[in-house]
């Protein structure tokens, strides 16, 4: 019983209560970057959560063995070759998708949310739970991408995944997009909204004086 | 746990082994799937760039070789503009050949950052019934912000009217400079003019909006949040499609009457 309350937790308490970006505030860059559109940033929440499962999974299982002093660079080496591996695989099957996220994919090495969990999670705790909390936080990271991509797509272009949603002024609808959300200042005002909305609700979340 | 000096480099080295293997096994097994779908990319792109597609249309392989018939690829000496009959054009490597020092010569210093230009170069040409020069579709390449741009510019039979522009290959940011593969910005392209009076290239992306075609053939809108990646792009046509571009192949297809 009580395992299982933990495996839910390492699963569910990322999204909300213990969410990378929004109380943590890591992965800031990419997701930045990559919310422009809702596919892009679907895929990329998969791809973060495919890299931050495996980390976790691998760290984790060599955790006895790495050694102290070095286990930074090796953590890095683990994360660096899943990415590369993730970045082979989307330029085989989804070729499109990752042309239009370029450099980004290659960039989830520098993500500090896997850094962060390799360290914090991934060296204290078995591998399935680790696997278990990498995915949670993928997941986490994952809903706040799609949130400010939701936004910024809609109102950037009346568009979401792609599909005309509001007709635009300059094609003979009504909708005049708005330029800053296509703009990275867009998404850092999303996200701020999202953090404050989060507080809000839960407001343990604060940070103390 | 604290370890031996040894033990340390023992496991780096275990790991990084481990790694690669990982690593190149992956790059190994997808590399046909990923050669596959760059080159019928390209491919794809030589369509759009002619108006053969539209540029968010995705057809399947087949139906790219199919309306590739209409299309021709030469081989063409840089320098002279001469068509070159003895190398086979689908086996041509452009980036090879602008990268190794026995095919390629090095640039005159130039805004768009291109260091070498291959002597031998691919074009592709859509010629009509009698053999009278519909289309004529060029590579062109040059740095943006982060990355080299990869695309194709087409004219129209009078070299001058530009059919259409593409790229299919960058490493812009996604929104941002990303936005030159924006079907709308690329239709923005057709109709505009290349060449002023005195055939100096007078295309221009500009900052903010230009006009429409008829009143302002020579601007295109920047691209928003871009400046760099627009910059580029009217880099890029200022040297493929001048003197040390270009230029010589254009004259002969003038001259010729693109015989």
């Amino acid at each position: 019983m009580a395992a299982q309350t933990k495996t839910r937790e390492a699963l569910v308490d990322p999204i909300f209560n213990n969410n990378p970006i929004t109380l943590q505030v890591l992965g800031i860059c990419s997701a930045l970057a990559v919310t422009t559109r809702m596919d892009t940033a679907l895929v990329m929440s998969a791809a973060v959560i495919g890299v931050m499962m495996s980390s976790n999974f691998f760290v984790s299982a060599l955790r006895e063995h790495i050694p102290t002093n070095i286990r930074i660079i090796v953590q890095l080496t683990i994360i660096a070759s899943l990415v590369i591996v993730v970045d082979q695989i989307l330029k085989a099957y989804l070729f499109e998708i990752s042309q239009q996220l370029s450099v980004f994919v290659g960039l989830i090495i520098t993500n500090c949310i896997i850094m962060g969990r390799a360290e914090a999670y991934a060296m204290q705790n078995p591998p399935a739970m680790s696997l278990i909390d990498g995915i949670g936080n993928g997941l986490g990271y994952g809903a706040i991408l799609m949130g400010t991509a939701f936004l910024r797509e809609l109102l950037g272009f009346g568009t979401l995944f792609g599909a005309q949603l509001l007709p635009l002024a300059s094609e003979g609808g009504w909708y005049s997009p708005n330029g800053l959300m296509v703009l990275s200042p867009g998404a850092f005002f999303i996200i701020g909204f999202f953090i404050w909305a989060l507080r809000a609700w839960k407001p343990e979340q604060n940070e103390s004086e | 746990m604290h370890a031996s000096v040894a033990y340390n480099l023992a496991f780096a080295a275990a790991v990084c082994v481990v790694c690669a293997i990982v690593v190149s096994t992956s790059a190994v097994a997808l590399q046909d799937l990923q050669a596959a779908n760059a080159a019928l990319e390209k491919r794809r792109n030589v369509l759009v760039a002619a108006g053969l597609a539209e540029s968010d249309e995705r057809p399947p392989a087949e139906e790219i070789d199919a309306r590739f018939e209409a299309i021709r690829a030469v081989v063409i000496d840089v320098a002279t503009g001469q068509e070159v009959a003895d190398i086979d054009p689908d086996a041509f490597d452009d980036r090879a050949a602008a990268a190794d020092q026995d095919t390629s010569r090095a640039a005159a210093d130039n805004p768009a950052g291109i260091a070498r230009v291959a002597h031998h170069t691919v074009v592709y040409e859509v010629r009509g019934a009698g053999g009278a020069l519909e289309l004529v579709i060029l590579p062109i390449s040059g740095m943006g912000l982060w990355s080299t741009l990869y695309g194709f510019v087409a004219f129209d039979a009078d070299l001058q009217t530009i059919r259409g522009i593409t790229y299919y290959d960058h490493g812009e940011t996604p929104g941002l400079g990303g936005e030159v593969d924006n079907p709308r910005w690329k239709a923005l392209w057709p109709g505009r003019r290349a060449f002023g009076d005195d055939d100096e290239v007078r295309i221009e992306v500009v900052r903010g909006r230009a006009g429409p075609v008829e009143a302002d053939p020579y601007r295109v809108d920047g691209l928003a949040g871009a400046t760099m990646t627009s910059r580029g792009v009217t880099n890029m046509l200022r040297f493929w499609l001048g003197g040390e571009g270009f230029r010589p192949y254009l004259e002969r297809l003038r001259v010729g009457g693109g015989a």
